[in-house]
């Protein structure tokens, strides 16, 4: 067992020195709120960064970060160019609550249903709220789990990084 | 099985080989991710609030996740441990291995995909494997899937699998089927209606063999559901009903009534004002893949209570209301509204208000001859037994810069005896209030202040909940929490339950270390609640998603 165990950890190793830094996002279809079904694939923000947030009604750290966030979009939106596309990963039990929450909240982002956690999977995804950022390829260049008053800053001053072709580096 | 996983490892290896190679291009090499978790707690013995004792005095659960893509290959597999399992969570987890494993080819139209598999059909009524790694419920598939989209707006699916069950697999075998159909999109692609036509239909069977000296038991147990979505402007109405035939089982009293089950949704809504209201029922509708099995385990369909889902500590903790299979009838309704910037309500930055309210019943049952049928129970009629009540008013408001506040005023019944099986509990009435506040001291730190009251004459009497978060973006935080059982008869079980946090985040790695007493208590997830008993001790959870 201990061998087979090595032999899985060896590639984690090889890889995270073999200087890759962006991420493929994974193919998986969602569902848009008034029910049809959208592949990852087709996320575009005609080459501008797009912001993934994983959340659920249920979630208050979530509903924090993306009502935060929610007061500086028009900001945000008109410096960079950047979309957000909130990933909801309500089950059954709310996803058709799900509409009226964020219409409720008055939210202006485009809004997905990963009602059984695949798109939550496919991205490695430990708890909600986890956000992912994309640069104008569609490559994940930088991600950060949980949310606390303030993150929104960070997020942004790296959103005007790749807005404006840098990389990110720390 | 053993070889399916090196063979596995190989390959993942053999793709990073080739990574390595500096002077190959880096299009087509594949990718790997994965994620990790590991949580363990020392357990300090404490009499008073009844923690079981630990011999071990150490317990840890792990788990890692490995995924390879590559073009339309993908493939994974996790190697899980519990060592030994941690107070809370099923015993049946024991030791270690490599509970899943997964090769999957994905194109345009078509994606199959061998070994184990995540699924859901329509709204899970009949068929839904999921996974809740917090509460130790996985209930994954292990066979083979084949998803078909042969025209955008249609979908079909089949499937044949068994299901694991802990560190081995549930006997019976599931075959299942699912066909969407997006009305609209398939037969007026180039219309805009002003009425879109959703409907599916799926069918589940299940064959476990009858080794029953006595009874004749329904070796194949059927189950179908169909659901339709019409949604017209701002209105959307959903539902789902499903029938399952005769399937006498552990969990029923081995009855051979038919059971059904129907959910229906309607909302309405627009920018600043959401509604939706729902009304459920459910008659003897637990379906899983061994009829012998119970608890949370070797579930086939998914029956979420229709309740919200709080997050607040006592409501979400104390007394949160869990689906019961076997019968019952409930409503929901909730409004979210929020008052515009720079009304006289709204103030500068407008104010969200929330309203919910919903109820469960017992089902109204009446006797048949036939004893072997159970009961006769009309589908339009209510049970007089109370089950639940939630009723509840929330007010968010930002009031400056600085200062955000949040208020929820809430009125509980909580039927003890039927919702956790017991006997001498009765019901519990508890109203309880919640009061939340932060205060941001500049861009970085903020302070955050809750206190929670539940009154109650009934159970463990009243308790008060406070909490002081204190958290430095983006790395850090720090909380402490006191559960007070203040209104508890027996005047040493009035308790304080205090803990302490810290946590660290960077990226998507975080870091957490708590000490403390921990109530016992009940932990939801979507449907699946998990009992917590009482425990006093150091805890440690680390979790890195890469």
């Amino acid at each position: 067992m201990k061998k087979i165990l090595l032999l899985l950890l060896l590639p984690g190793f090889l890889l995270a020195q073999s200087s890759e830094k962006t991420r493929q996002l994974p193919e998986v279809m969602l569902k848009t709120l008034d029910g049809k079904s959208i592949s990852t694939t087709d996320f575009n923000n005609d080459g501008k960064p797009i912001v993934i947030s994983f959340w659920a009604t249920w979630c208050k750290p979530c509903v924090n970060e993306l009502t935060n966030i929610s007061d500086l979009y028009d900001e945000w939106k008109e410096k960079t160019g950047v979309k957000l596309i909130a990933v909801s990963i309500d089950d059954a039990r709310n996803m058709t609550k799900v509409a009226p929450f964020v219409n409720g909240k008055g939210w202006d982002y485009e809004v997905y249903l990963d009602a059984n956690a695949d798109l939550k999977r496919a991205l490695n995804v430990n708890l909600v709220p986890h956000t992912f950022l994309l640069d104008g390829n569609k490559q994940i260049v930088w991600q950060h789990n949980s949310y606390t008053e303030g993150d929104e800053l960070k997020l942004f001053e790296l959103i005007q990084k790749v807005a404006s072709g840098q990389t990110i580096a720390e | 099985m053993h070889k399916l996983h090196v063979l596995l490892a190989l390959l993942l290896s053999a793709g990073l080989v080739s990574a390595q190679n500096p002077t190959g291009n880096k299009t087509d090499l594949g990718e790997l991710h994965g994620n990790f978790q590991v949580d363990a707690q020392y357990y300090n013995v404490d009499t008073l609030i009844g923690a079981p004792i630990v011999p071990e005095k150490i317990l840890s659960n792990g788990f890692m996740n490995l995924w390879y893509t590559r073009g339309n290959f993908s493939g994974g597999i996790r190697y899980e441990n519990y060592l030994n399992v941690m107070q809370g969570f099923d015993s049946r987890y024991k030791g270690s291995g490599f509970p899943f494993r997964f090769a999957s080819y994905s194109n345009d139209k078509l994606e199959a995909t061998i070994g184990n598999f995540y699924e859901q059909f329509g709204g899970g009524l009949v068929l839904r494997a999921y996974e809740e790694r917090g509460l130790g419920f996985d209930n994954v598939f292990d066979g083979t899937r084949i998803k078909y989209e042969p025209i955008p707006g249609l979908v079909v699916k089949g499937l044949i699998a068994r299901q694991r069950a802990f560190f081995s697999l549930s006997p019976g075998i599931i075959r299942g089927g699912d066909l969407e159909l997006n009305v609209n999109q398939v037969f007026f692609p180039n219309k805009e209606l002003k009425t879109n036509f959703i409907v599916g239909g799926s069918a589940v069977s299940r064959y476990q063999d009858d080794q029953d000296p006595l009874y004749i038991l329904p070796e194949n147990v059927a189950a179908f559901a169909g659901r339709i979505n019409i949604i017209r402007g701002k209105f959307n109405l959903n539902s789902e009903y499903g029938y399952k035939i005769n399937d006498p089982a552990a969990t029923n009293g081995r009855i051979y009534k038919p059971g059904q089950a129907l959910n229906l949704s309607l909302s309405y809504s627009t920018k600043g004002l959401g509604i939706i209201a729902a009304v459920k029922r459910l008659d003897n509708f637990d379906f899983r893949s061994d009829r012998a099995a119970t608890g949370n385990a070797n579930n086939i369909n998914f029956l979420p209570a229709l309740t919200r889902q709080h997050t607040y500590n006592l409501p979400a903790t104390i007394y949160p209301y869990a689906t019961q299979p076997n019968g019952e009838v409930g409503f929901q309704f909730e409004l979210n509204w929020k008052i515009k910037k720079g009304s006289k309500l709204g103030g500068k930055y407008g104010t969200e208000i929330t309203i919910n309210c919903s109820g469960t019943n017992g089902l109204k049952k009446e006797a048949v001859e036939n004893d072997t049928l159970g009961y006769s129970s009309d589908f339009f009629s209510v049970g007089k037994e109370v089950f639940f009540r939630d009723y509840h008013l929330e007010i968010h408001k930002k009031i400056n810069k600085h200062w955000k506040a949040n208020f929820m005023m809430l009125y509980w019944v909580y039927n003890k005896d039927v919702v956790q099986g017991l006997k001498g509990f009765g019901t519990i009435y508890a109203p309880m209030g919640v009061i939340d506040v932060a205060y941001k001291i500049n861009d970085k730190h903020t302070l955050r202040m809750e206190a929670q009251a539940l009154l109650t004459e009934q159970d463990d009497g009243s308790w008060a909940m406070s909490l002081l978060e204190y958290t430095y973006s983006p790395n850090w935080f720090i909380a402490v929490v006191d559960q007070y059982n203040f209104g508890n008869d027996i005047q040493e079980k009035q308790i304080h339950y205090l803990t302490g946090n810290i946590g660290y985040m960077n990226k998507g790695n975080r870091i957490m270390l708590s000490y403390g007493r921990q109530r016992a208590g009940i932990f939801c997830v979507g449907g699946v609640c998990r009992n917590v008993p009482a425990s006093n001790g150091l805890s440690l959870s680390v979790m890195s998603s890469f």
